[in-house]
């Protein structure tokens, strides 16, 4: 059992803060991924827990142990490192092996286990060489195989793949996710790759400025974003924005149309809805085509709406040209409202 | 002017220094050893190494050097590693260690003479504690072993500094990483010790040695200055052959011989630290 408790976790360093108020449980078993912006104290939180960095303020409890005052060692982890870390003077063999050696396992049960996660991670024809004869992505592999030999309770992992090239981060994603869900670890995952989180996470919690804006499962995220930030962080492309003024008894006027709203006094709103969530109609948002991008599978369409910018993914079969006006319907049960001044949502 | 011959015409200057200063000397002293009256001989050879004095002077060269190098080994390793913890301070810890490194050798050996002679530091405290009623004189023929050890505290006292600072930097250029990833995999302090800092320190380590080891055979003021005659070193010798006795092929002879060792020791050293091939550090 490792479940992860992160209770009012803050880090300053000097006088910046880089983490605020986190607060997090991580069930056990689950896998959870940090995602957000560069700078947003990912690996900052991630080193908390690890215990290579100690938190300003706050705990940190792993299956039911308070252990932010232990040594790494004591804490039942193992952790990729975001730079990596493969010891340079031993062979890949030795540097997957380490953590083993240092539990004194037998030789037997060294070899069984490092030949067993090299090959998963796919790195089995380099065990005998020096990491300083590996390239990016395979000095990568050997840090995760490294983490995984452990078998540990809880499994850290710093942007594990980012140095993989697109297929195999598919193949390595699959693998890593198949493997987590077949021993009983809890992994933390940091990523600032969103289709990499949507696709690996049991839940995301979305970072940004040094605090934890949406933990939530990966569609929730999708769906129900928290914060404006999140609706423009999350989705490729992301949300549309439209700024929305009352109409009387929770409706609202967006780019001259009336929409149904929520009921608050607030004198302004903003209407949000996902460029895949429009469909072309006799009535609904005018949008001035600006661009026309065929991707494959769709057509997307970007241009504005009411002087907004407005992305629309489109069917691949409409012709739609430069200086065309569309007329788009959001489908209701899609729309979303986030206040300008709070920028949350509201319902 | 063309790139490849660039390289070559900047280590021009270098080279005809080396070449004037260090080679030409060295085939003059080669030639004086190798030749007696005009022609080639070994007999410089024969005569020194067949002086009854010869193999105690090596004797307690190589003695004094296996004493002192692996204590100055150990002590520079622990201070590089003390002041690498550090973290405000560093920077006069370091200065104040390595002060004895700014006094020449044979200033070192008086500052230890004043400590042990019979009217010393150490005779006077002893006195004033009232653990002897007369005070000893202790480098004497009598105490062969005492003159041994105060030779090479004054030694280890004067020369260790030279391996701290080496070491010093090359520990500061191994990342912070490793450790955290040792610390992380289960290692202790004094594992991440083995483990990380001495592999990663070959390279460091392996000039502080070889410095360390050439230096040692080459001692002499110091011992000059404690032991006198009572402890003949090689470089002694040459002293001796060259100013006392006039003897100058001799001289160069005993020179070569430290210098053949000095190299055989070097090669040891480099053999015995090297990186496995492959290995990046
Ligand atoms: N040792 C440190 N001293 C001072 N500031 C630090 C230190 N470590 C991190 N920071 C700051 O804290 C903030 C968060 O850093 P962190 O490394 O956690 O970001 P991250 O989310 O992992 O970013 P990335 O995706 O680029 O790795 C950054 O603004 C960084 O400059
Ligand atoms: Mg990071």
């Amino acid at each position: 059992m490792a479940e992860i408790l992160i209770k009012n976790v803050a880090k300053r360093f000097g006088t910046y803060q880089a983490l605020q108020d986190i607060n997090l449980t991580i069930s056990d078993q689950e896998f959870m991924v940090l995602l957000g912006a560069s700078g947003c104290g990912k690996s900052t939180l991630l080193r908390i827990i690890a215990g290579l960095e100690t938190a300003t303020e706050g705990e940190v409890w792993i299956g039911g142990r308070r252990i932010d005052h232990l040594a790494p060692k004591d804490r039942g982890i193992s952790m990729v490192f975001q730079n990596y870390a493969v010891f340079p003077h031993l062979t890949v063999f030795e540097n997957i092996g380490f953590g083993l050696r240092m539990q004194k396992l037998p030789q037997a049960d060294v070899e069984r286990r490092v030949a067993r996660t090299a090959e998963l991670m796919q790195i089995g024809e380099l065990l005998k060489r020096y990491s300083g004869e590996l390239s990016g992505g395979q000095r990568q592999r050997v840090a995760v195989a490294r983490a995984l030999a452990m078998e540990p309770d809880v499994i850290l992992m710093d942007e594990p793949l980012s140095n993989l090239d697109a297929l195999l981060r598919l193949e390595m994603r699959a693998e890593l996710k198949g493997v987590l869900a077949e021993s009983s670890t809890t992994a933390i995952y940091v990523t600032h790759d969103q289709v990499e989180a949507m696709s690996l996470a049991d839940r995301i919690s979305v970072m940004h400025e040094g605090r934890i804006a949406q933990a939530a499962t990966p569609v929730e995220v999708y769906r129900n974003p928290a914060e404006r930030f999140i609706a423009s962080f999350i989705g490729n492309p992301p949300m549309n924005f439209i700024d929305a003024t009352p109409a009387g008894d929770g409706k609202w006027t967006v780019a001259g149309q009336v929409f149904d709203g929520p009921a608050t006094e607030k004198g302004k709103l903003e209407f949000a809805i996902r460029p895949e969530d429009v469909r072309g109609a006799e009535q609904g948002l005018s949008l001035n085509v600006r661009v026309v991008e065929p991707l494959g599978a769709h057509l997307l369409v970007t241009g504005a709406v009411d002087g907004h910018l407005f992305r629309a993914v489109l069917d691949s079969d409409l012709v739609v040209n430069r200086g065309d006006v569309l007329t788009l319907a959001p489908l209701p049960d899609r729309v979303r409202w986030f206040d300008p001044d709070t920028t949350l949502a509201v319902n | 002017m063309n790139a490849r011959y660039l390289p070559y015409v900047m280590i021009l200057p270098v080279t005809l220094f080396l070449c004037v200063f260090f080679i030409y000397p060295f085939v003059l002293v080669a030639q004086q050893a190798f030749s007696v009256d005009g022609s080639w001989s070994l007999a410089n050879f024969q005569e020194v190494v067949g002086y009854w004095k010869f193999p105690i002077s090596m004797k307690n060269t190589l003695l004094l050097a296996l004493a002192v190098v692996p204590v100055q080994v150990i002590l520079a390793l622990t201070m590089a590693t003390m002041v690498t913890k550090m973290k405000t301070g560093r920077d006069i810890v370091l200065y104040i260690w390595t002060i004895p490194l700014g006094i020449s050798d044979l200033a070192a050996g008086i500052i230890w003479l004043a400590i042990f002679e019979q009217s010393g530091f150490l005779n006077s405290m002893m006195h004033g504690l009232g653990m002897v009623d007369r005070p000893v004189n202790f480098l004497t023929y009598q105490n062969p072993g005492i003159v041994f050890l105060a030779i090479a505290l004054a030694e280890i006292w004067r020369a260790t500094a030279i391996m701290l600072v080496i070491l010093v930097a090359g520990m500061g250029l191994i990342p912070k990483e490793y450790y955290e990833a040792a610390e992380v995999f289960g290692a202790s302090p004094w594992k991440r010790f083995l483990r990380i800092t001495l592999p990663m320190l070959r390279p460091s380590l392996q000039t502080a040695l070889i410095l360390r080891v050439i230096l040692a055979f080459e001692i002499f003021a110091v011992v000059q200055a404690l032991g006198g005659t009572l402890f003949p070193v090689l470089m002694g010798s040459v002293y001796e052959y060259q100013f006392d006795l006039l003897n100058s092929g001799a001289a160069a002879a005993i020179a070569l011989i430290i210098l053949v060792i000095s190299i055989g020791f070097t090669l040891l050293i480099l053999r015995a630290l090297r990186v496995p091939k492959g290995a990046t550090i």
